[in-house]
């Protein structure tokens, strides 16, 4: 813990503060808000920034503080639970193809070649075509999507790890995987494992951020950001808040968990070898 | 080396194939089908078992997975199920815009990151260096429609400049083409820009990692001598490589511009298609969408293996 906090620089502190505030308004976004989601507050729509609206008031002349915190749980949260499944998934994966080798590793690491070749876009489309849009279904299809690249860098760690020679002498002394998973490969791996975790949430959030944006993610009354901004968008021409603190509510959101990332060792950023 | 080439192109055709299978399940494992769909509610069986023996939905799977793959190659696309127009005829009237729109981005994009990415790991460690890292890594991090919003507020609302819906008819001046182009294109250079500088600047310092650029330096070459002379040569492939990937985000970001600025072009098309399940629309863009994505992965690794000068000479 002491070695984590000696790493922390001023730039890990502000995206691991932010992170904090947005996890804690996925959980009581709800009740700290001044005014119910749907609650329509003032005549005046897309008013600008006052002292009343922090971030001014909506199409329909709702609160969009309030929206904004009420969405945190729709962005946050199912970022979060999609990229539980995705790292987990890759995790559990990746470690099974790298202890146990050959035909397994060959067999996963193929079919999870061909999921990659179909950009996320296109298969996060062409699953809401399919099967309409609800929360389990975006939770599942995001962390089908980020499953691959999960798997990639879990097994490379994990096929490392394993040609170490404490493996060779517990798998000698008769471990069986169990064993050599969870006490010689898991520890070893999990300070990238848990970056690129992080990176995968960004992924996830930015994905079905853009799909709501597009009308197919989480669908009305819910509303996470990316919905926010979409039905907005008339009030772009003014130049109204509501269009743009949704947005920015993302991108300290995004950029904060890739501040933090920064913090944990061998740590990645968005955007390096994707 | 031609071997290699070879065996590359092979496997991308086998991707495409591969593709094309998880395609059709992912749209084929509904439970209700398009001639349930089609008829509503009120459909009599009878109807329903006419129509879909009429859509060939009674054959077994694999039969028209195979019938919908030689459509796909012969340019038969199907039909739309929302308005019973030929799907080859929509995406033919729409796939140019994308085109030109895909195109307009690439000429400008490509210089401007390459001279970006070159120039940041020339003064690496600087604040040029560090002010482009800050910048592209925001970049990457926000969504692509928060830079577009972003570019309609600044250029649109506030300098008045240009205006925020795009047209892609009736261009008859050059003016008229920058006006209905500039957002869209400004829009998706910024992401794709970021994206290439990264990956531009991270293959030439990785290149100067090398012990050949350690010995320049000690010979007493010059710090841009070392980048233009002795790490881009060898950076050309791995710099080809982060360019076809690059461009390869037009194509999550193309959706989401073509929407904003209401952009007649075949993104737009297949996000309509999702959004009325309009399933042969989806189906046919998801395909050109994956294809376009393959040959550009596809490219860089081709390009990697030509430049490669180990690989020249089997």
């Amino acid at each position: 813990m002491t070695g984590i906090l000696r790493r922390l620089s001023i730039g890990g502190i502000v995206g691991l503060v932010i992170l904090g505030f947005w996890v804690a308004m996925a959980v009581f976004g709800p009740a700290v808000a001044p005014h119910e989601a749907g609650a329509i507050v003032d005549m005046d729509v897309f008013l600008p920034v006052s002292a009343e609206y922090p971030f001014g008031t909506d199409y329909l002349g709702r609160d969009m503080f309030s929206r904004v915190l009420h969405g945190a749980r729709y962005t946050v949260g199912v970022a979060l639970v999609a990229a539980l499944i995705a790292s987990g998934s890759g995790l559990l994966l990746g470690m099974c193809a790298a202890v146990w080798g050959g035909l397994v590793d060959g067999f996963i690491s193929r079919a999870l070649d061909t999921l990659i070749s179909i950009p996320s876009k296109m298969f996060a489309l062409v699953v809401v075509a399919a099967f309409g849009s609800s929360v389990p279904v975006l939770i599942l299809m995001a962390g089908i999507i980020y499953t691959p690249g999960a798997y990639r860098i879990a097994r490379s760690l994990a096929v490392t790890v394993n040609a170490q020679d404490f493996v060779t002498v517990a798998r000698a002394r008769g471990e069986g995987t169990l064993y050599l998973v969870r006490e010689e490969v898991l520890p070893n791996i999990i300070g990238p494992v848990l970056a690129d975790f992080g990176l995968r949430f960004v992924y996830i959030v930015l994905l079905l951020a853009g799909m709501s944006f597009l009308g197919l993610g989480v669908q009305p009354p819910n509303a996470d950001w990316g919905s926010l901004v979409r039905e907005n968008m008339a009030g772009l021409h003014e130049g109204a808040p509501a269009v743009l603190m949704p947005a920015f509510a993302i991108a300290s959101l995004t950029i904060g968990v890739n501040l933090a990332i920064d913090v944990l060792s061998g740590g990645r950023r968005a955007g390096e070898a994707g | 080396m031609l071997r290699l080439v070879a065996a590359r192109l092979g496997l991308g055709i086998v991707s495409l194939l591969l593709v094309s299978l998880a395609i059709f399940a992912i749209t084929s494992l509904l439970p209700g089908d398009a001639a349930e769909e089609l008829l509503g509610q009120y459909a009599t069986r009878e109807t329903v078992a006419g129509l879909r023996a009429q859509l060939g939905l009674d054959l077994p799977g694999h039969v028209r997975y195979l019938h919908w793959l030689g459509g796909l190659i012969t340019g038969d696309f199907g039909r739309s199920l929302a308005n019973g127009v030929p799907v080859a005829q929509l995406i033919g009237s729409r796939l140019p815009n994308s085109l030109m729109l895909a195109a307009a981005t690439a000429a400008v994009s490509v210089p401007l990151a390459l001279t970006i990415g070159i120039t940041a790991a020339m003064w690496r460690g600087g604040a040029y260096d560090r002010a482009v890292s800050m910048l592209t890594l925001s970049v990457v991090s926000v969504p692509e429609f928060l830079v577009a919003t972003a570019a309609v507020i600044v250029f649109a609302v506030h300098l008045r400049w240009l205006s925020a819906l795009s047209a892609a008819t009736d261009i008859t001046s050059v003016a008229q083409f920058f006006r209905v182009f500039a957002l869209p294109v400004f829009s998706l250079c910024c992401v794709i820009i970021a994206q290439m500088v990264r990956m531009t600047r991270a293959a030439i310092i990785d290149q100067l990692r090398a012990p050949y650029v350690e010995m320049a330096v000690l010979k007493g070459v010059g710090p841009f001598r070392v980048v233009l002379r002795h790490a881009l040569p060898n950076a050309i492939g791995p710099i080809a490589n982060a360019v076809a990937l690059s461009l390869s985000y037009l194509l999550g970001g193309v959706i989401i511009v073509e929407t904003i600025f209401n952009y007649p072009g075949i993104a737009k098309l297949m996000v309509d298609g999702v959004a009325t399940r309009d399933l042969p629309v989806v189906q046919a863009c998801a395909m050109i969408f994956c294809a376009a994505y393959l040959v550009l992965v596809t490219t860089a690794d081709v390009v990697a293996i030509l430049a490669n000068p180990r690989l020249r000479h089997r």
